[in-house]
Parts: structure tokens; sequence; C-alpha cells
């Protein structure tokens, strides 16, 4: 009887569905949109010393059409609302959006007529990051946390 | 600091002169501004006083001051380039009928700064080529700086500007340009591509937009679009008392807070005549050096990075994050310090901040002495950058240039060197010039910089004397929390100071700073009741940017990234 030629190497047995949602979780494509001083620290996120590549989040894509999450990293004012609805529309299912600091979060304490309070007025937010701006471990914090709510989603399960 | 003859400048005033308003050392004149820009273009004309640059234009709403001419004024800041001589005209503009003559003929500083006073106060400049707003949207109504707009008042905007209007401002000007001999507008559009980059755009480095018209891969005309990160400093820092505007100046350049942190409280400081102890002013240096440390390599990684070079993004960026740990540690914030109070500083360094600031030093210079090994004669990278968008000395200065950029034209303004205030005249350091003002040039000064910075941290480390960080000016400085729970008189003047702020009388002064990106000025407006009454930043980069479509004309489209990136143009310092 023959044997199989990768019956030897070592195999888990799982079921479709998890194993797309650990897939999609771990291979985000992040898009910064990044306007103020939250996008400097996401500059160090991204560096070195703190490495986002550890979760699976490195390949950072300038092209909505090649991303999958969008971090918003700064202060989102009125003339730049448009521009940020644009480029979430551009961004293909499935997306989410991480609201970096305060100022994307609320407006921050830029509470005046020129900054918008809050991006989600006009884009769904998936994960709220406090801070002004957020230390890098607050933002992997925010991104572990939007991994699980991945993981959560269930996609094959869904009725 | 001298200042200049006063009978000299009288002279050019003559009929216009209105009022000599100095005050705080600074020489102050009123003018009319039926003759403004006579005086002007006298002033910068004038052999013996050469008021080369247009340091900043702004205005001012005085409604609620008591004295006043008019309900606005237009403010216009000079500086002698030759002499280190600084100048202050103001021209009244009354409420009903708010316009004046332009002036961007004179210095081309003046352009945007009158389109931003246009923005912000509704004050029309006569004869400006293209007067429309700046940093707000173009759906904008109403002028936000003015006393009687509202801050909260938002306004929605749902659409962005072709930009159109502008483009054929360029194209007629290229017309002209060419003896009226106009190729017919539709061969121009056919052969001729509109490329729209920004304001969200990799090289844009935030939040910057930028329309080129290009042929083939030349750039005909680029017109720049800013505001895209205007949220409001000015307004907001009319809203509290004068500390509570340390923590929005921090992120005006959120690349080096901790020098917009001692700009601002320089500038108070000044207004309100109070001196800060040796120790403070050698803590302050020591943050604005490690600051232009940070900040020339976060911009030098940048730009490198887009040409093409990204290893020594990872290097530069780990000097960057070791001068984080000392900062975090000092201040308990990484980016947005708010570590100086008006008076002193939030708090005296730890015990053992010399031993990290010389440990990270020394961890540190290796990767710039790398990176510049890498690049200063790469092939490749000379290629991207020697000769690229080089710039005359004489245009930086009618540009209202400063800093490494104007340094980098081979002009060795350096306001540490010149006005020596925080002892800056006393350390030993060198101000680098380039030669040709080329992207090249201006990344190498900032390199030299930082090896200078280092030099001035290693001087003041040694010297720090003891004693005090603050003043001993009562209502300046929270006393100690022993002495409030046990005295009257602290509890008496910590209850003062939170509820009714640092006691800055009324007036009115410029201060200048030099900050990694040039000159960092406050003119700042007290009306004595705790409150900053209009605080306007001069910010270095606005100047620097304004230049930027003259220096990217008629280079490559691949040039624009690694000309944006040499500027250091900080997004929340240009829009405020």
């Amino acid at each position: 009887m023959r044997r199989s030629p990768i019956a030897h190497e070592p195999f888990i047995t799982t079921r479709l569905g998890p194993a797309i949602d650990w897939a999609r979780k771990n291979s985000l494509f992040p898009l910064p949109f990044g306007t103020a001083c939250c996008a400097i620290e996401f500059m160090g996120v991204v560096s070195s010393q703190f490495d986002v590549s550890r979760f699976g989040a490195e390949v950072v894509r300038f092209s909505p059409r090649q991303a999958d999450l969008m971090i918003v990293a700064g202060t989102v004012v009125y003339k730049m609302a448009p521009i940020l609805r644009t480029i979430y529309a551009q961004m293909a299912e499935p997306r989410w959006v991480i609201s970096m600091g305060v100022c994307a979060s609320s407006g921050g304490f830029y509470d005046d007529y020129c900054t918008l309070q809050g991006i989600d007025q006009i884009v769904p937010v998936d994960v709220y990051v406090p801070g002004c701006p957020p230390s890098p471990e607050l933002l992997l914090d925010g991104l572990l946390k939007l991994q699980k709510k991945i993981d959560e989603q269930r996609l094959l399960e869904k009725p | 600091m001298p200042n200049p003859n006063p009978d000299r400048v009288r002279g050019h005033l003559g009929e216009d002169f209105l009022a000599d308003c100095s005050s705080h050392g600074d020489l102050v004149y009123a003018v009319h501004r039926r003759g403004h820009r006579r005086v002007l273009r006298a002033l910068r004309d004038d052999p013996e006083l050469r008021f080369d640059m247009l340091m900043d234009l702004t205005a001012a709403d005085r409604m609620h001051l008591p004295q006043r001419f008019e309900r606005f004024e237009v403010v216009y800041e000079l500086y002698s380039l030759w002499n280190g001589w600084r100048l202050r005209l103001k021209v009244p503009v009354p409420a009903d009928d708010p316009h004046l003559d332009s002036i961007h003929d004179v210095w081309k500083a003046a352009n945007w700064a009158e389109r931003e006073a246009f923005d912000m106060f509704g004050i029309r400049f006569d004869g400006h080529p293209n007067l429309k707003r700046i940093l707000c949207h173009h759906e904008f109504v109403g002028h936000p700086l003015r006393k009687d707009y509202d801050r909260r008042r938002g306004q929605w905007c749902a659409t962005t500007e072709t930009l159109e209007d502008e483009l054929q401002l360029r194209r007629a000007a290229e017309h002209r340009a060419h003896n009226g001999q106009a190729e017919p507008a539709e061969a121009l559009t056919s052969e001729r591509m509109l490329v729209n980059i920004g304001p969200s755009h990799p090289v844009s480095h935030g939040t910057l937009r930028v329309l080129v018209e290009l042929e083939g891969e030349t750039i005909k005309h680029a017109i720049p679009e800013i505001g895209y990160l205007h949220r409001g400093f000015e307004k907001s820092a009319e809203k509290g008392v004068w500390n509570n505007v340390i923590p929005y100046a921090d992120r005006l350049n959120y690349v080096s807070a901790l020098s917009n942190n001692v700009a601002y409280v320089k500038a108070v400081e000044k207004l309100a005549g109070v001196e800060v102890p040796d120790r403070c002013k050698f803590i302050r240096v020591i943050l604005n050096e490690l600051s232009r440390i940070m900040d020339h390599c976060v911009c030098n990684a940048a730009n490198i990075v887009d040409v093409g070079a990204l290893t020594n993004f990872w290097y530069l960026f780990s000097v960057r994050e070791n001068i984080y740990k000392v900062l975090e540690k000092l201040t308990g914030a990484r980016l947005t310090n708010s570590y100086t109070r008006v008076g002193g500083l939030a708090r005296d360094l730890y015990p053992g901040f010399a031993d990290d600031v010389r440990a990270v030093l020394k961890e540190s210079l290796p990767y710039v002495h790398d990176v510049l090994t890498l690049v200063k004669n790469n092939r490749i990278f000379q290629e991207r950058t020697v000769g690229v968008s080089a710039f005359s000395a004489t245009e930086a200065l009618s540009y209202g240039w400063t800093g490494p950029c104007l340094r980098a034209c081979g002009v060795p303004l350096d306001a540490r060197k010149r006005d020596g205030y925080y002892f800056y005249d006393q350390f030993n350091f060198d101000v680098p010039v380039g030669e040709k003002g080329d992207a090249y040039d201006r990344i190498l000064v900032r390199f030299e910089e930082i090896f200078q910075s280092v030099r001035i941290i290693e001087q003041a480390l040694d010297k720090l004397p003891g004693g005090p960080v603050d003043t001993d000016r009562n209502r300046f400085v929270l006393p100690p929390k022993q002495e409030v729970y046990r005295d009257i008189e602290p509890l008496m003047n910590h209850f003062m100071l939170v509820m009714f702020g640092t006691p800055v009388p009324p007036g009115e002064t410029y201060d200048s700073f030099e900050v990694p990106n040039g000159e960092l000025g406050f003119y700042i407006i007290s009306d004595g009741s705790g409150k900053p009454y209009r605080v306007r930043v001069r910010p270095p980069c606005f100047y620097l940017y304004q230049a930027y479509p003259e220096i990217i004309e008629g280079s490559m489209v691949a040039d624009m990234a690694a000309v944006l990136g040499s500027l250091n143009v900080v997004a929340g310092e240009l829009d405020r």
C-alpha cells in the first residue's frame, strides 16, 4: 500500500469558516489616512521598534483599491471630509476603519468652526483608539481588538 | 538686537505717519492705508535700512480693545537681513470698508499672507491677483477670526475645488510671457495632462494637494492648495488662559513639539516682562536642540525614502525613538509634550537626565553617520537631488524663507546666533550653509545641523546651572503643593492662576524663535484679562511652501517628491 506523499507531514484539521476568518484577520492591508500628529505615531508603529508586522498588518497600501483597513490618523476638518468619504467609498468590501486618536474620534480639543467633530458622522468606524496621539502600543491594541471583531464575524456561518 | 534709527524710518513715513506705537523693545509705527504701499517699498529699497524680508503679514480684529484707530489692523513685520533689525508697521482699516492696497509685488511672501488675512478677517487687498480663501473651504461663509464669529459654528463642505480658476491664471501668465503668441487653448489642453496629487497621497506628507499640468513628464504649472488641516489654532487660542495654548502649540509642528512650546512661552514672557532663571533657559535650549535633531531626522528620513532609499528611514527613525524615550521619561508624553509653562517649566529635570541624554546621543549618532555614508556620495541619490529645485537667495528672501532651507541657499541667517537669546551666543557652534540651494544642499544642511545641535547639547549639559526652574514672580507659576495646603498666600496665588490665568498686562508684541524649520514667530495681543486676545503664529513652512510651485515648475514630476520632502512642510504648522 502506497503512503500518501504528505502523510508524514504534520497537519491540522479545521472547518473552512474559521480558517478564512483566521486568514482575514491576520492579513490586514492598512491604508493610512494620515493627516496630522497621529500619522507620525503611525510611522512609529510601522517602523522597527514597534513593528506592526508582528500582527500581519505591515503591508501599507496607499491606494484604497488595495487596502481593507483604513486607519484615520489625525484631525479631519470639514474641508477634508469629502475626500475621506470618497476614499472610503473607493475601498472594496470587506473593509474596516480604525479611528486613531481623539481628533478623528470626536474632534478632540479642536472644538471649533473648522474641525469635523468625529469621523463617524461620515464613515462607519469599527475601533476607536483614544489618545492624543495614542501611544504605539495603544494602536496595536486597537488592531488586536479589530482582529477579534473580524474573527467573530464568522464569514461562512452567516444565516 | 538693536533697532534701526527711528528718525530715518520716520522720514519715510512722511505724511502717512499716524502714531508711534513702540513697546516691549519693538519699533512699531501706525501708518495710514493711503500710503503704506509706498512706505513699505521705500523701507525695502533704502540702502541703509534694507528691510529686505517681509517676515509676516497678518491682521487683528480690535473690536473689544479700548485703544484702536479702527476695528481692523493689518500688521507688517519687517526684517532687515543686513542689519538684523525688526520693524512693525500697523495699518488701520475701517470695518465699514475694509480694503487696502496689496503688496504682493513688493514681497512675494505677501501673496498667500494677504489671502489668509482676507479669509480670516474679510479684508480686501486691492490689486491682488487671486484674492480667494486659502485655509477655509470654498463653501465657507463668513470670516472666522472676526470677534463676532462664533468659534463653534462649523460649516460643512460637500465638494472639493477644481482649482480651474488658478490654472487659467497661470496659463494666461504663460501666454503673456510668450509675447502674446498664444497657442490656441485647445492645442494646449490636448497635449497636456492634468494630474491631481493629494491631499491624501504618500508623497504629500499629510494633507497637501497639488494640481499639476504636465507636458510629458515636465511640470508646466503647479497649483498647491492648502488648508486641509486648518484646525483653528488661532481661534482656539482665544478661548482659554495663556497656559491653555501650550498644548495647541505642541500640535503646530508635531515633529518638534518642544520647540513650539518654548517659542510660545518665550513670546508671552516677553509681553509679560518675565525673566526665567538661567537653569530654565539651559533646559529649554537642550530640549529645543533635541527637538531639532528629531525634526531633522524625521524630515531627512522621509525625504530620502521619497527618493527611494528605505533603509535610511529605519535608521533615522531609531534616533527619534531613542530621543522619545528620554522625553517620555521627562514629560510623560512621546510626541506632544506640553512641558513648558509661562514663567518656567512644568517640572524640573529628573535625576540622571544628563546621563540619559548623553547615552542616547552616543547611541544615536552612529545611525546618522551611517545614513550620511550611505547617501552622501551615492550616485543614485545625487542624481535625484543635486541641482534639483535650486533656488536663489534673492528669491528665497523675497518669499520670506528662513531656517535650513534659506541657509541651503547660502544665507547664514540663524536667529540663535544673531539674536543670542537663551545664551545661544555663548555656545560654540557653527551655522552650516549650502551653495546652490537645491534639494541636496537642504538635506546636507539638516544633517550638519544635527551634529551642531549635539555640540550645543553637550555644552549645555556640562554647564547646566542649579537653582530653580520657575520665575519667582508671584501669580505666574503654581506654588508648591505643600505651601498651598499650609499658607493662605500660596493658596490665593494658586486659585488666581487657575481661575483667572497668567496676569499678562495689556499690550502686544512679536517674538521669534529659531525652531528646526526656521523662524517661528508669535504676534500676540493681550487685553489684560488673563486670556489671549489674539495669538498669531508666523509659521515658517507657510512661507516655504508658497515658493513650491515656482521651484518645481520646469522639473520632472518625480522631482515633486524630492523637493517637497526637502522643504519639510508640516501640515499642522502650515494650516494651523
